[in-house]
């Protein structure tokens, strides 16, 4: 059985040190935020220019001028801080944040991760996620196993354009969990039932 | 208020009097946040164009800058993500504008040096991807790219609340880039929800002083947008 989106985030989460500092990439990791345990101390970074968020607002709490690097709107715990953009990612850039969570087009087993345009049909972007994969101190990705026409997203090489090289360190799927090694994917763990023939991986990249 | 002071203006058309085509704009807010809704309200009625853009996402979901995108006046933009500017984005592909997407700690980054003199400064994002090319390397602890600084004519900001020196408060998140343009800009407009007398904003709690902002105005109508409202069940 693949895990569904609150079990790979429950998976993400146990990779975080309590005391930590974590940025929550668009889309698919931004469901992490509503899963990590209060006791773990984590403050998360959102790099439009807070830390300490908390999650989302009361409806009576609600401010047009708090909210996340997905324009959602969002509340903040005690001991939370605003900033302007440089001091927001000069806490990404300086290597300040422990784990950044990023979702995902293709990772490959150099390291490598694409996750911002596909030349000629769709461009979103990189946001700050090339700043956060050279900053943060692990970079961890978050995505679908698999592309719509059922490839895996996984690869000996990244065929869209690079978000960044040499930069990835695990990798969470609804499939398993997975760390390029520079030359293959080791399987740290894989989902209940899953095996190794379900992954559509090229066998050359695993162990 | 004392009426010679030179850096008050009345409205945002008052403000903008000297902005003319083909000139360089930069325009603080994330998203819709914190924008300068005023200014860019009185940039559509303007006959401005052949603009150079520096801004984060250039408006979103059809308000804020893309009023003027729409518009056709922009040329050329600098902005890090167009996820959520579907106007830009079909813009970008047919090339209609030309877009430069630039990292947003980059983006930043090469905002804050033109405000603090620097020419330009070496970082690993981005090396080895589209961005890089064309760009000088060098290798310290490893491979860096050269960027350089972003310059503009006149940036157009927003605060909470600001004196009538200039000096700036902002509330939560809507700072963002918007201190940074007004360091980086020749001619830094800003629109205030509260305009208030020199002294009334305590010297600790000023964001940006004055010194960087040349033109100031109460602002009207704010709308405040919010583009994703979600609350606890």
């Amino acid at each position: 059985m693949a895990w569904t989106n609150i079990e790979m985030a429950d998976e993400v989460i146990t990779f975080f040190k309590a005391y930590s500092s974590v940025n929550l990439g668009i889309g698919m990791p931004t469901v992490i935020a509503e899963r990590i345990p209060s006791d773990l101390n984590i403050m998360i970074h959102s790099e439009n220019g807070v830390f300490g968020v908390s999650g989302r607002p009361k409806k009576d709490e609600v401010s047009p001028t708090l909210i996340n690097a997905g324009k959602e709107t969002i509340a903040i715990k005690k001991g939370a801080s605003y900033f302007d953009s440089s001091m927001s990612f000069g806490m990404i850039r300086g290597g300040h944040i422990d784990y950044c969570v990023l979702g995902g087009m293709e990772v490959d087993a150099q390291r490598n991760l694409a996750n911002w345009m596909v030349p000629g049909k769709k461009v979103t972007g990189m946001g700050g996620a090339m700043d956060l994969v050279n900053g943060s101190k692990q970079v961890i990705i978050m995505m679908n196993h698999f592309s719509k026409d059922g490839m895996a997203k996984l690869l000996p090489q990244c065929i869209l354009p690079f978000t960044g090289l040499d930069v990835v360190d695990l990798v969470v799927t609804e499939m398993g969990i997975f760390k390029p090694n520079g030359k293959k994917f080791e399987i740290i763990r894989l989902a209940p039932n899953c095996k190794k023939d379900d992954l559509k991986m090229e066998i050359s990249i695993l162990y | 208020m004392n009426k010679n002071n030179p850096k008050v203006f009345s409205d945002a058309h008052a403000a903008l009097f000297d902005f003319k085509s083909g000139m360089t704009l930069m325009s603080g807010g994330f998203g819709l946040c914190g924008i300068a809704e005023n200014c860019i309200d009185a940039l559509t009625t303007m006959d401005v164009f052949d603009l150079t853009v520096i801004s984060n996402n250039i408006g979103n979901s059809g308000r804020g800058l893309v009023k003027i995108l729409i518009q056709d006046k922009i040329k050329k933009a600098y902005c890090s993500y167009v996820g959520g500017n579907p106007d830009l984005e079909v813009r970008m592909l047919s090339k209609a504008v030309e877009v430069e997407l630039v990292p947003q700690g980059t983006f930043s980054e090469r905002i804050r040096a033109a405000g603090m003199g620097i020419r330009a400064f070496y970082t690993p994002t981005g090396y080895g991807t589209l961005i890089a090319e064309g760009k000088e390397v060098k290798t310290f602890d490893r491979p860096c790219i050269m960027e350089t600084a972003l310059h503009a004519d006149f940036a157009i900001i927003k605060a909470q609340r600001g004196d009538t020196f200039g000096n700036l408060w902002f509330k939560e998140t809507a700072r963002n880039f918007s201190p940074l343009m007004a360091m980086a800009a020749k001619t830094t407009i800003v629109e205030v929800e509260e305009l208030v007398e020199v002294g009334e904003i305590d010297p600790h709690d000023i964001h940006l002083p004055g010194l960087f902002v040349q033109r100031i105005f109460q602002g009207k109508n704010y709308k405040n947008e919010i583009e994703f409202l979600v609350t606890e069940n």
